[in-house]
């Protein structure tokens, strides 16, 4: 049985209690963020436990490395405490199921992981992926299952992701490069904290999407366009690869709009939210988003995670502002087509 | 002996008379499981005064007629059962005026729903019909005269509901007109109101009382922007509750309930679709909040939640008319598919729902149920679709069996057959109050004194 690597004693012992006093949604002081804290360690109710928006930004301003916003997702399965109605959760689990229909292109040590979203394919071509776009993999085999820690479906995480570990190792990758935000995330923060081993090497798109750029700077006609970037809600598991937005719009001569909501203060896409906490929330929150991008001065909005292009795309668009995905982006600098948009 | 094909020949011309053993196949059947019966001879009329040449040679020599529009109806309603002349009106193709001032169509006989939504589309695209979600090869007379459902339906009722007028061949060869133009020909705007509505004399009963050459349809606007809401439910009993708070707000174009196995998302859930419609952000952000405020409580619950749609899942889902029905119709690859539709009592879907699951697991087979809310939630359609392969006897007579209890079940319910068999008009014509027999037999006698039309359908 698969358990939490979360130590109570790094609680205890922590002076800021930033997991909830920095949270976005709940109000809390250090005190009451401390004693709610222990109520979850303790597996009693606290509301935290109902009002979590589930944005997993406490895994990220937890400096201690230990897992709180895991601890909140194993405590609300344990109690029954739904984030989202069941129906939500139930259709994510069948939907997610491995069933065979997996694609495996001409795989090779180094590999390219489309999780199971169909736009990667035609992302992923032209010179930036020259030599490894046949080397892919794709599918339900394949999908990390991080999605699950918004339904408090930790157990379905633990059922599945050792076998999405297995499958990938068996096909040989000593080197797996994650499209997928929410992938690299998972094997590197989820997988660790329940001590998962991961037996090959990830590395995140935006630091394989960085050194192939360097390879064609020759071919990089600066950009000089104004970007505010949409980080994702998986982007706090692997908070260190962030400086690479700002390495690549350094790369390809675009200006990074100086915004409200940006790092630890992202404003997540927030369709999660709209399904788990209605509407009211989730209208407010991208309503500052985007106020804030059109407020800082950006033509663009430039998107990591495809799901968040899908969800806020349109939005993003009757602002006035142009949405697109970083990889098309990249395109755009080095003169190449973009792919059609999601 | 007379030569009927000649004299057909005659009226329609060489080119669209046949009596080839080819047309009488294709002809004699349709894509559900009634046994095919082929016609003597399949003739294409163009105008009303040939259909009406046709019907006078037909009563004199007594031969049977039967009138076809697609013959998209799959439960055999336009399978010649006794032989005698199939007369498809795709000829009959004019669209013969817009009005705009007064919302209507007047079109001929084999006007289908894809050239009325495509010239619409063109020339008048602040209006819009009820489009039903077979191909758009259905003809708007075909689907009028099976009292058909379409996107509008939920607001208007069914799509017979929308008639706004009737040119019928009758039986004995007159023509007669329906509604306000029978006073003026000029204005279609009403089937019958504030007179007696005589176009229930020929709407529903699948071509047994006359030929419906041309037909006045309601037109309703057509707004800018249409979006879609997914509600998911894993609790069946509560469907009927959510379709109420739903149909209370007044503010759906379409609510349509699925419940199928396949593919695997849709498992352990029940969808409701529900389809708004506006002329700005504004208007749809109103309606969206609005229905998202009648189902807070079912949401708060956690025993439903809207689903995020993501933007290249919606076209499939607001498409018109949906390609996804004719998926399904050949998930199993052998061209074969039918459905009996009841129309229920809103509060019955669960026992309904229930009882296609048990016919389902009991004869094994491959299902879809597809419902559709009527007329602001008096009732609505159940579809207790199943998909063939026609090369498979065995499947064939499991679903033959399993929509015959679903029949026996929709009676026992108090639901009432949509396009029913012949077989299951037997079985409604059994159950029904006797009077209102003699008044169908009285009618149909009137009307059609050789019993020519369609024989085999609605025999009191």
């Amino acid at each position: 049985m698969l358990q939490l690597n979360f130590d109570p004693a790094k609680c205890i012992a922590c002076k800021t209690q930033d997991c909830l006093v920095k949270c976005q949604y709940l109000r809390l002081d250090k005190d009451k963020a401390k004693t709610e804290m222990q109520k979850i360690i303790n597996g009693e109710d606290s509301f935290v436990l109902h009002d979590c928006v589930t944005c997993y930004a406490c895994e990220e301003y937890c400096k201690m490395g230990n897992h709180p916003f895991y601890l909140i997702v194993e405590r609300q399965e344990g109690k029954g405490i739904l984030p989202a109605p069941r129906s939500i959760a139930t259709m994510w689990i069948n939907q997610c199921e491995p069933r065979g229909r997996f694609t495996v292109g001409k795989v090779k040590e180094r590999a390219l992981s489309f999780c199971f979203i169909p736009i990667f394919p035609l992302w992923a071509t032209g010179k930036l992926f020259d030599g490894i776009a046949s080397s892919y993999i794709m599918g339900e085999e394949f999908f990390c299952n991080a999605v699950f820690l918004h339904y408090a479906k930790m157990s379905v995480i633990k059922d599945r992701l050792p076998k999405v570990i297995e499958n990938i190792a068996k096909l040989g990758i000593k080197e797996l490069i994650c499209l997928h935000d929410e992938c690299y995330g998972t094997f590197n923060s989820l997988a660790p904290a329940y001590g998962m081993k991961v037996p090959f090497k990830t590395t995140h798109y935006f630091e394989y999407l960085y050194e192939k750029l360097k390879e064609l700077k020759d071919e990089i006609k600066p950009l000089n366009v104004k970007l505010a970037y949409q980080r994702p809600c998986s982007n706090r598991l692997s908070p260190k690869t962030q400086h690479f937005v700002d390495d690549i719009f350094n790369l390809i001569g675009a200006h990074r709009v100086k915004r409200e909501y940006v790092g630890e203060n992202a404003l997540c896409c927030a369709e999660v939210i709209r399904m788990g906490q209605g509407y009211k929330i989730a209208d407010d929150v991208q309503k500052r988003n985007l106020e804030d991008m059109v407020k800082a001065g950006a033509e663009y909005c430039v998107f990591n995670c495809p799901m968040c292009y899908l969800s806020i795309g349109d939005k993003v668009s009757k602002r006035g502002l142009k949405p697109i995905h970083i990889i098309d982006l990249c395109k755009m600098a080095i003169g190449e087509k973009t792919a059609p948009g999601v | 002996m007379i030569d009927i094909y000649n004299l057909l020949a005659e009226i329609v011309g060489e080119q669209h008379v046949s009596n080839h053993k080819e047309e009488r196949y294709f002809y004699g059947c349709d894509p559900g499981l009634t046994p095919p019966h082929e016609p003597d001879y399949v003739v294409m009329p163009e105008t009303t005064e040939e259909v009406q040449q046709i019907v006078k040679l037909a009563n004199k020599e007594k031969i049977p007629i039967v009138p076809k529009g697609g013959g998209l109806a799959l439960t055999g309603l336009v399978i010649p059962q006794k032989g005698g002349i199939v007369i498809d009106m795709k000829r009959m193709g004019k669209i013969l005026e817009v009005n705009e001032k007064s919302r209507y169509v007047v079109v001929e006989g084999g006007v289908t729903h894809g050239m009325l939504q495509n010239y619409l589309k063109k020339h008048h695209p602040k209006l819009r019909h009820s489009i039903p979600d077979s191909p758009a090869i259905s003809t708007v007379v075909g689907n009028a005269v099976i009292h058909g459902q379409g996107r509008l339906t939920q607001q208007y009722g069914f799509n017979s509901d929308m008639v706004s007028g009737l040119e019928v061949v009758l039986p004995t060869g007159e023509i007669c007109r329906i509604g306000s133009h029978s006073i003026s020909s000029q204005h279609w705007f009403s089937k019958g109101a504030p007179w007696p509505d005589l176009s229930g004399l020929f709407l529903g009963w699948f071509g047994t009382t006359g030929i419906i050459t041309k037909l006045g349809l309601r037109l309703y606007p057509c707004k800018k922007m249409r979006d879609v809401m997914v509600f998911l439910t894993d609790k069946i009993e509560l469907v009927p509750d959510i379709i109420l708070k739903l149909t209370h707000t007044e503010m759906t174009e379409d609510i349509v309930v699925n419940e199928q196995p396949l593919p695997p998302r849709m498992k352990g859930n029940i969808y409701i679709l529900i389809i708004i419609t506006g002329d700005s952000d504004e208007e749809l952000d109103f309606k969206r909040k609005i229905i998202w405020d009648a189902l807070w409580d079912i949401f708060e619950s956690r025993d439903g939640g809207f689903l995020s749609v993501p933007a290249d899942m919606k076209p499939p889902l607001l498409e018109m008319p949906s390609r996804d029905v004719v998926r399904f119709a050949d998930v199993r690859k052998g061209g074969g598919f039918e459905y009996s539709g009841p129309i229920i009592p809103l509060e019955k879907y669960p026992e309904f729902i229930t009882k296609q699951k048990e016919l389902v697991s009991k004869y094994n087979l491959s299902y879809s149920a597809t419902s559709r809310v009527i007329a602001g939630g008096h009732c609505m359609m159940y579809a207790f679709a199943f998909t063939f392969n026609r090369a498979d006897p065995d499947e064939m007579d499991r679903i033959r069996k399993a929509l015959r209890e679903a029949a026996e079940f929709t009676v026992e319910q108090g639901g009432m057959m949509w396009k029913p068999t012949i077989e299951e008009q037997k079985m409604i014509i059994e159950r029904m109050d006797p009077n209102t027999l003699k008044i169908m037999k009285k009618i149909k006698e009137l009307l059609d004194p050789n019993g020519i039309m369609n024989p085999g359908n609605w025999e009191a």
